[in-house]
């Protein structure tokens, strides 16, 4: 029998607004314990929430984002249950009425474009963490760090569309990119900004009822994911295979041995209770706010992709590379509004500049060079004044020094010499203190050129025109 | 008179002409308090310290010419009620030993004006009771007979008010918790519409009932106390952007051409006999000067009771999984593990009561049982608020009695809750429909026991009732009777 893996995903993403959901606290991150907390995020007696609206406002982005359906009139809800980290003994979500709903994602990969649905996505507040070690005071216990509680979240809930683990995964990554494009999200997946919890099951190939499903939950990087979804696929497969059932359950994903292993006995199945959070009035969202947020939205990667290719002319691949993140496109956009020449900008953008970046360890928001310093370099390249080679000496001296291209270039006598004149003189020179080489070309051996070209680009010190070197070089050789 | 026996305007009116210092009057209140309480039992902390700290605040303040309403007036609060720095249990032993970070908004609010805070009032557990019997501090007695209950929930309240102990109080209303209780210790209690005071830094009980509201000697200074804590709070998602109108604007002693209904369903045959002679005396008292009176219908009133214990209880059952022994409060010292610490410490925390209704409220928002109980229950409550909206297309102000009875006898209810329960069927439906409702007093038993008549308001119609109200007590000065303690 040949079995077909169904996959769902949930996806938490952790807002980047300055403070948290309910209460006036900082979201920063890596502060000292329970520093970052007030009696709202305690839960202390007597405290009550308060709607931050910039939550409100990047729910709507992340909806608009993902084509979904912004309700008008949302409801919060409590979930209720009882853990150390969850100070009030229920978390403030949305449960009948979340904020968005019916959207899709399209995904691309070996199987073609697929269309991925949303299924909802809703806001609600982050629990605080457990510490189970090195804290001082703590001995044997376990020491509770709310800094966290309270700290807003969006859940993206996807229709259970997936059919393999690479789909789960070009479907994450497409969704990461998207928040991070809004600015909702840092995307910081090793510090718990974007969080997936997977739900597998399998059913016979050509079966119209799902199977049981797992979950497995806090997969944090997009490679154990695949792994994580690989594994447990396989192990409902063979389970099924040898006659046994997929109970429903919450599984673990352990990197070191690549495996999914059972939470038994850590969560039995919950009644949350859910009821309207009475502290909190509906939500309602006018349709003005929803076109103010809209029209506020930076242009998608998946329509900027296609804009680079059908109105810049740039290969799929450029795009993909240039449009990966906003930032990056945005310096490409500012190069090529001053430098209109797309596939140079798009070149060096890719390459020096990236390279540059990555062995600085910087990121593009902080590149020494700006990109209408970039456009001077590429115009002087454009103009003849460097040669292509010359030029990239020149950004690395920009990079280091800050200065401008052109000061550059006069202080270290970079000019680029094409009179024909000293090029020719030149030339003779090295013919004459190589004539065996000039009787082997003459003699037909064509590859002693490039020797030559070397010997007169080493005695310019690179600041021969290239293309009067060729031509010329070419004319007195043949004689 | 004794100066603990003044009401806020008259202290006020003192203080202002310099007769008297807010030091003095604090002093005679917490004299008066050391010699009733062991009697009434209507404090958990008295704060003589700080009381006499603040008081010569207010002195300070009262001689450089700055005198508001309150300033250097002893008053009371509720342990519901969170003060900074100052012991507040709610009547539970799970917060027994719990000091506050913060204020109440409202208390700030009467803190900021000078008010002089004496100490924290008894009450049932959690606000979960009817005759202040389920306190962990033990019961309060009623000034008038100390063999009787007080009322509930907020029976410190009304007790230290019904002996003289503070010139004002407050208290929360949720299903009748400060009407109740001001009528049977023979005080005027206010249960303001919901949203219209903050319930910021108060204990929830059920959120979407609880309501503050204040608990004194005559309509006058319930008027004043209201106007002081009014308004809306940023930090009380569910408080009213509206504004505060001056409430002693109302106290007007005219009731020409009002129109009170009086609801068929109130008016039940068997309703006790001396709370039917003192509701027949109000009624002649409110025609002779002039009212009009309408006979109404509110035809849900039957399924009040319940839908109130459905989503009182659910909406309390998740409020209160808050005390779980981890950030403060109880927790149990011998506990063998996470789940053993929870059960351990709310076993050990909680009243019986208070069990009660958290395992009440749970199983109503429990899976399965949701639509049938606590959705079911709030669609009634939405009937029943229509009720009262109807009605008051054709009527200003509708008068009922407050409790079906005179206090009782301590023990006398405990053994049964659903009878304790049914004895808050005239105040219940007021906190479902959110509008407002003032208890004043209106008669004395046969028993010597105090008997309040209730005025119910349209929403944020609070001055009409004040002036209803106002021109009763003037009419009949039951307000000036007072317990013999």
């Amino acid at each position: 029998m040949k079995y077909q893996p169904v996959i769902g995903l949930e996806v938490h993403v952790q807002l980047l607004t300055n403070t948290k959901i309910f209460c006036g606290c900082s979201t920063r991150f890596g502060a000292p314990p329970n520093s970052q907390t007030c009696p709202v995020c305690l839960g202390l007696p007597g405290a009550l929430p308060v709607l931050n609206k910039k939550v409100v406002e990047y729910a709507i982005r992340a909806g608009l984002a993902t084509n979904c359906g912004i309700a008008p009139r949302s409801v919060f809800a409590r979930k209720n249950y009882f853990y150390p980290d969850l100070p009030k003994g229920y978390q403030i979500s949305q449960y009948e009425l979340p904020i968005c709903q019916n959207g899709h994602l399209d995904i691309e990969g070996e199987w073609g474009t697929k269309r991925i649905g949303i299924t909802r996505i809703h806001m609600e507040e982050d629990a605080g963490k457990l510490v189970h070690a090195d804290v001082p005071g703590l001995g044997n216990g376990s020491g509770v760090d709310l800094n966290r509680a309270c700290t807003p979240l969006l859940e993206v809930v996807s229709e259970p569309d997936l059919r393999s683990a690479d789909e789960a995964v070009a479907y994450l990554k497409k969704l990461h990119q998207i928040v991070v494009y809004l600015g909702i999200c840092d995307g910081n997946m090793e510090e718990g900004s974007f969080r997936c919890d997977a739900n597998v099951s399998v059913m016979p190939v050509g079966s119209d009822r799902f199977g049981t499903r797992a979950e497995i939950k806090n997969v944090n990087s997009f490679r154990f994911v695949k792994q994580a979804i690989e594994y447990e696929i396989e192990r409902q497969i063979d389970l099924n295979e040898e006659g046994g059932k997929v109970i429903q359950e919450t599984r673990l994903f352990d990197p070191a041995s690549g495996m999914t292993r059972s939470m038994r006995g850590k969560e039995e199945a919950h009644d949350y209770r859910y009821f309207p959070d009475p502290d909190l009035v509906p939500l309602i969202i006018s349709n003005d706010w929803v076109e103010d947020v809209r029209l506020s939205l930076p242009e998608l990667p998946d329509l900027k992709m296609r804009r680079y290719q059908e109105e810049l002319g740039l290969p799929p691949y450029d795009a993909e590379v240039l449009t990966a993140s906003r930032e990056l496109a945005e310096y490409f956009e500012s190069c090529i509004a001053v430098y209109p020449q797309v596939k140079p900008v798009a070149n060096w953008v890719m390459g020096e500049v990236t390279r540059a970046l990555n062995d600085t360890g910087l990121a593009i928001t902080v590149c020494p060079v700006p990109p209408l310093r970039l456009a001077d370099l590429l115009a002087l390249i454009d103009k003849g004044v460097i040669s292509g080679k010359i030029a990239k000496t020149v950004f690395d001296e920009m990079w280091k020094s800050g200065k401008e291209p052109m000061a550059i270039v006069e202080e270290q006598g970079l000019v680029q010499v094409s009179d024909t004149g000293e090029i020719e003189a030149i030339i003779d020179g090295i013919m004459a203190a190589n004539q065996g080489q000039v009787a082997e070309f003459r003699g037909g051996k064509e590859k002693v050129f490039g020797f030559f070209v070397g010997q007169v680009m080493r005695a310019s010190r690179g600041k021969a025109n290239p293309a009067v070197v060729n031509e010329l070089l070419m004319k007195k050789l043949k004689g | 008179m004794e100066l603990y026996e003044l009401t806020i305007h008259e202290l006020h009116g003192r203080l202002r002409k310099r007769e008297v210092s807010s030091v003095e009057a604090t002093k005679a209140c917490l004299a008066r308090i050391a010699s009733v309480e062991p009697r009434i039992n209507a404090f958990i902390t008295v704060t003589a310290d700080e009381a006499l700290q603040a008081a010569e605040a207010a002195d300070r303040r009262i001689a450089a010419g700055e005198i508001d309403l309150l300033t250097g007036i002893p008053v009371a609060l509720k342990d519901i009620f969170l003060t900074k720095g100052v012991r507040t249990t709610c009547a539970s032993r799970i917060l027994q030993d719990y000091i506050p970070p913060y204020d109440a908004t409202s208390w700030l609010k009467l803190k900021e004006r000078g008010a002089i805070l004496v100490g924290k009032l008894n009450q049932d557990e959690f606000a979960m009771g009817s005759s202040c019997e389920s306190s962990a501090f033990g019961a309060t007695k009623n000034p008038w007979n100390l063999e009787c209950i007080p009322g509930g929930s907020s029976g410190g309240s009304a007790a230290c008010i019904g002996a003289r102990e503070a010139t004002a109080a407050l208290g929360t209303d949720t299903g009748g918790s400060i009407r109740q209780p001001a009528s049977h210790c023979g005080c005027v209690g206010l249960k303001p519409t919901y949203g219209r005071v903050s319930r910021y830094g108060v204990i929830a009980y059920a959120s979407s009932l609880d309501q503050v509201g204040p608990v004194t000697r005559d309509v006058t200074d319930c008027a004043i106390v209201l106007g002081a804590v009014a308004g809306h709070d940023p930090r009380d998602s569910t408080s009213v952007e509206r504004p505060v109108p001056d409430y002693r604007a109302a106290l007007i002693p005219e009731a020409r051409g009002l129109k009170i209904g009086l609801p068929r369903e109130y008016f039940i045959p068997g309703l006790d006999r001396d709370v039917k002679t003192a509701m027949d005396a109000a009624i002649a008292a409110f025609s002779g000067l002039g009212a009009e009176f309408v006979e109404i219908s509110l035809p849900h009133t039957d399924y009040a009771v319940a839908a109130y214990y459905l989503i009182a209880t659910a909406e309390a059952s998740s409020n209160l999984a808050r005390y779980d022994g981890v950030r403060f409060g109880h927790r149990a010292s011998e506990a063998a593990g996470l789940i053993d610490m929870f059960m351990k410490s709310r076993a050990e925390g909680f009243g019986t009561e208070v069990k009660r209704r958290i395992m009440l409220g749970t199983y109503a928002l429990s899976s399965g049982y949701y639509d049938a109980y606590y959705l079911k229950a709030q669609k009634v409550r939405t009937l029943i608020m229509h009720d009262f909206l109807k009605a008051f297309e054709t009527v200003d102000a509708i008068l009922t009695p407050v409790a079906p009875t005179p206090a009782f006898r301590i023990g006398e209810k405990t053994s049964d809750p659903l009878q304790m329960y049914l004895s808050d069927i005239f105040t219940i439906p007021v906190n479902l429909a959110g509008t407002c409702a003032m208890s004043v007093p209106a008669g004395i038993s046969g028993s010597g026991l105090p008997i309040g008549l209730q005025l119910i308001g349209r929403p944020f119609g609070e001055e009409t009732i004040i002036r209803a109200a106002y021109a009763f007590e003037q009419a009949t000065e039951w307000h000036k009777r007072k317990a013999h303690l």
